[in-house]
């Protein structure tokens, strides 16, 4: 069990996509993880307000709600995004790590149910949520 | 009444691309995935070029469900930008060539995005392109289609609702 979440701590860090978008791994264990992506100039999408892309923030719930699904206590061998839909409610604040927990709600034999919420220090409002279905690979 | 000659070709291809390359030189993120836009008339289609760095499962390995999102929306946000843009840079009311990043026109910005993972992204380019099934005042709803080795089988879909910069609406 310990070795698993291990493995998936490792599984997640090692990802190069998250790693180029500088993500890190805060909390990961019981279908739970927490993951902050510091602020960086070259994801702005809008140049004007210097507002990160919300194709980054939708990396990182996606590397996020993957993690939590991995580290579920059942322990899925791998999985893959089926369906993510985020909800995009401000913009991050410029300058402001966005950090992200995403929890594995409901596991089935086949099929995990995510939801994940991002967040920065300059507000209590969330950044983004987002909801999603995720694959389940199992060990047989 | 004498009907006006047609622009010549060189006038009409070069306004256009000059339009299309600063809007999306303008976004830093589009940079740093990799993404370019081809164009047909007001047709766009866009190319995810590969790279190490996209990749989310080393072991298949396939592209980042993230880096397929990012770049299904900035291929959403720029097609309905361009076709939001488009009467005013042809009347030639508007030059987006030679403006600095802040004085770019706005962008839309997203309410939410759905995207729909069909098949895992291979390590190779991929194709994406959007229709702008509404656009309205303020809403505009986008489908993306994105693809790789096959035009009719698609890799990832998504719909989104974007928010239209509120600047060119005089009234409420």
């Amino acid at each position: 069990m310990e070795d698993k979440v291990a493995q998936a701590r490792q599984f997640i860090e090692a990802i190069p996509h998250s790693k180029a978008l500088g993500m890190q791994l805060r909390e990961i264990g019981e279908g739970r993880a927490v993951i902050v992506m510091p602020y960086d100039k070259k994801l702005i999408g809008d140049p004007e307000t210097g507002v990160i892309h919300g194709g980054a923030v939708s990396a990182l719930m996606d590397t996020c709600c993957g993690a939590a699904v991995m580290c579920h206590p059942s322990l899925p061998n791998s999985t893959a995004t089926i369906d993510l839909r985020i909800e995009y409610m401000r913009g991050a604040t410029p300058g402001h790590a966005i950090t992200t927990t995403a929890t594995c709600h409901h596991m089935a034999r086949n099929v995990a149910f995510v939801r994940a919420v991002a967040m920065d220090e300059a507000s209590e409002t969330p950044v983004a949520t987002a909801s999603g279905a995720f694959t389940v690979e199992r060990a047989e | 009444m004498k009907r006006r000659p047609p622009e010549p070709v060189q006038v009409v291809k070069q306004r256009r691309d000059a339009a299309l390359s600063a809007l999306v030189q303008s976004v830093p993120y589009i940079g740093f995935l990799g993404i370019t836009f081809e164009r047909r008339g007001d047709e766009l289609t866009s190319t995810l070029h590969y790279h190490d760095a996209l990749i989310g499962n080393p072991t298949l390995p396939a592209i980042h469900g993230g880096a397929t999102a990012a770049f299904l929306e900035v291929t959403a946000v720029i097609t309905l930008q361009w076709f939001h843009l488009w009467p005013q840079f042809e009347s030639g009311e508007l030059e987006l060539e030679g403006l600095s990043a802040g004085q770019m026109p706005r962008l839309p910005k997203t309410i939410d995005f759905t995207v729909d993972y069909l098949r895992s992204g291979l390590p190779r380019d991929a194709y994406a392109r959007a229709t702008v099934n509404r656009s309205g005042r303020r809403y505009a709803s986008v489908h993306v289609a994105g693809w790789q080795d096959h035009k009719d089988k698609l890799f990832a879909q998504a719909t989104g609702h974007f928010l239209m910069p509120q600047a060119l609406v005089t009234e409420r």
